[in-house]
């Protein structure tokens, strides 16, 4: 079964709660090398989102995905906001129109949405980012789906790869976003931002289990 | 955590709710996105500078709105830089015909907030400049990173940007004002204390009684080394010597010497600071031409200080002098 409109709605809603449930936990990430308000900003972001569920219910998968994009734009702020944004505007771009997306679908999307966040961030593989978990989990992803393995086997090992990006973090010295400020003091810390990545990644693993 | 506040979600909306009863003769205030703008906005045929941030820095930006610096500022939510559609709609409320400036510390997220406003505001067509601060000489630019944080240097560039925009200057040469500060403004701070995010509840890093951060910016975020701590002298000389021999002074230099508090230390201490960081400016063979003392670009309740140094010219001098009327900053009217 490809991914329902339906599936990308309950994949936004565990976002949002699983989001709430990380938000002190985000947000003592960011408290240690950043300014504590990663997990704050994310929560308030996609309260927001779930405000707009209403008015998004019947729309297509690039419409959900839009709106999701412009409603963080507008209410996170910081760096997550724009990057966030992007990620979700790009997504929605590529699924524009469809009311399903195949395990190819989401491989374009997801692959839109990160070429959207390095455009706008310009950070790198290794720089102590979101783009950490990101990138890993779209090649894997990827490479899953060449092998034809089902979507939901793709998403799992997708979802470990953004965790593992995720834990490579620890040892970096950031070189983008504020954590780069502290310079070498930044290392021995995992990224807030690749942790929430993950989180978003992990839910739609969780979420679309059934889906092939 | 001991706060004067009633909720933490409605801090920044109370402070806004306080400011527009306060100062309604020189601000109006908008909610919904949030932004202040000076009373008689838009002003016809003159440039708009306009500044924003994360809130917790107060008076910055806010309280520099009115007559001689900005035309609105874009408060975020505490330390996070404001959203796209704020600062849109505030270039739209004050843009009158001349342009736009917008000023933007060095911060990814302030950055890419201002970058998409400035792109939809441009699409509106409206003329939009913008111009990076990134003054703070704790941090080593490189190619590779994030480079300078934008701080002390800020205010003292709202302050010239609005007086040049007041002489009816136009866009380029208000952004030529702009980018001149930002090449000859360096600064440098150092923490006392943590200080608490209102949401967070708690400091947002533990600093021991006989402990100092020394580097840090202006978002309660540690800084680039922990040190025991000195005296003010000492302290003051860690501050003073990474900026003074970061170029662009020389012996002779005219400079402003702007020591700043970071949110909770009094201005007895802040002269002490000041006694010494003249001392040292001096003995560099430079002109302590122009001060500024106080807290004007703060964490929250922070103890600390930061030192900035603008080398001054005439023109500089002049724009320094020129009148100011805004909440946070008055002369001459
Ligand atoms: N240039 C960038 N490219 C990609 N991700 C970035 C960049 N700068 C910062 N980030 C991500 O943003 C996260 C911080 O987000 P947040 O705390 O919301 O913003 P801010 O740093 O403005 O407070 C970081 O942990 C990092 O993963
Ligand atoms: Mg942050």
């Amino acid at each position: 079964m490809p991914v329902s409109r339906d599936d990308v709605l309950a994949w936004i809603t565990a976002i949002a709660s699983v989001l709430a449930e990380n938000k002190n936990y985000l947000t003592e990430l960011d408290a240690a090398i950043g300014d504590a308000d990663h997990g704050a900003n994310m929560d308030r972001g996609f309260k927001a989102v779930m405000n707009k569920m209403p008015e998004i219910r019947d729309k297509d998968i690039g419409t959900i995905f839009k709106t999701v994009g412009m409603t963080l734009l507008s209410t996170v702020g910081g760096a997550g906001g724009p990057l966030y944004g992007t990620l979700f505007l790009q997504a929605g771009m590529k699924t524009a129109g469809k009311m399903e997306m195949t395990a190819q679908d989401w491989a374009e999307a997801l692959e839109a949405a990160l070429n959207g966040v390095v455009m706008r961030g310009k950070a790198e593989p290794g720089d102590k980012t979101m783009v950490d978990a990101l990138t890993p989990a779209l090649s894997v992803y990827k490479q899953a789906i060449a092998e034809g393995q089902p979507l939901h086997i793709a998403l799992q090992r997708s979802a470990e790869a953004a965790r593992q990006g995720m834990e490579s973090t620890i040892p970096l010295v950031a070189r983008k976003g504020r954590a780069s400020y502290l310079g070498e003091r930044s290392a021995g810390h995992q990224d807030p931002g690749a942790t929430s990545s993950y989180l978003i990644l992990n839910a739609a693993a969780q979420t679309w289990k059934n889906s092939a | 955590m001991k706060k004067l506040i009633n909720k933490p979600e409605d801090v920044v909306r109370e402070e806004l709710e306080g400011i527009a009863y306060a100062h309604s003769d020189l601000v109006k205030v908008h909610f919904d996105p949030n932004f202040i703008v000076r009373a008689d906005a838009p002003v016809q045929g003159k440039v708009a500078v306009i500044s924003g941030g994360g809130s917790g820095h107060e008076p910055m930006h806010g309280g520099f709105v009115g007559m001689g610096m900005l035309d609105a500022a874009c408060p975020g939510a505490v330390f996070t830089s404001p959203t796209p559609d704020q600062m849109l709609e505030a270039t739209k409320a004050v843009n009158g015909g001349a342009g736009v400036l917008h000023i933007v510390k060095n911060y990814t997220g302030d950055i890419m907030n201002f970058e998409m406003a400035a792109d939809l505001a441009r699409a509106e067509g409206i003329e939009v400049e913008a111009v990076v601060i990134d003054d703070d000489v704790a941090v080593k630019d490189s190619l590779y990173t994030a480079g300078r944080r934008g701080v002390g240097t800020t205010v003292l560039a709202e302050k010239l940007c609005g007086a040049a925009a007041e002489q009816r200057r136009s866009l380029k040469e208000v952004a030529d004002v702009c980018r001149k500060a930002k090449e000859l403004g360096r600064s440098m701070g150092m923490a006392l204390t943590s200080c608490t995010v209102p949401h967070v509840g708690k400091p947002t890093f533990d600093l021991p009684e006989d402990q100092m951060e020394i580097g840090i910016g202006i978002h309660g975020e540690p800084g680039r080394t922990r040190l025991p701590l000195k005296s003010a002298d000492e302290i003051v000389e860690m501050l003073m010597e990474p900026i003074v021999s970061d170029l662009p002074y020389k012996a002779g230099d005219e400079v402003l010497l702007f020591v700043n508090g970071m949110g909770g230390t009094p201005l007895i201490e802040l002269y002490i600071v000041y006694r010494k960081a003249y001392e040292i400016a001096t003995k560099h063979g430079l002109k302590v031409v122009r001060n500024l003392i106080g807290s004007y670009i703060t964490s929250l309740e922070m103890a600390g200080t930061s030192i900035t140094l603008l080398k001054m010219d005439d023109d500089f001098l002049k724009l320094w002098d020129a009148p100011v009327k805004t909440p946070g900053l008055r002369w001459g009217v």
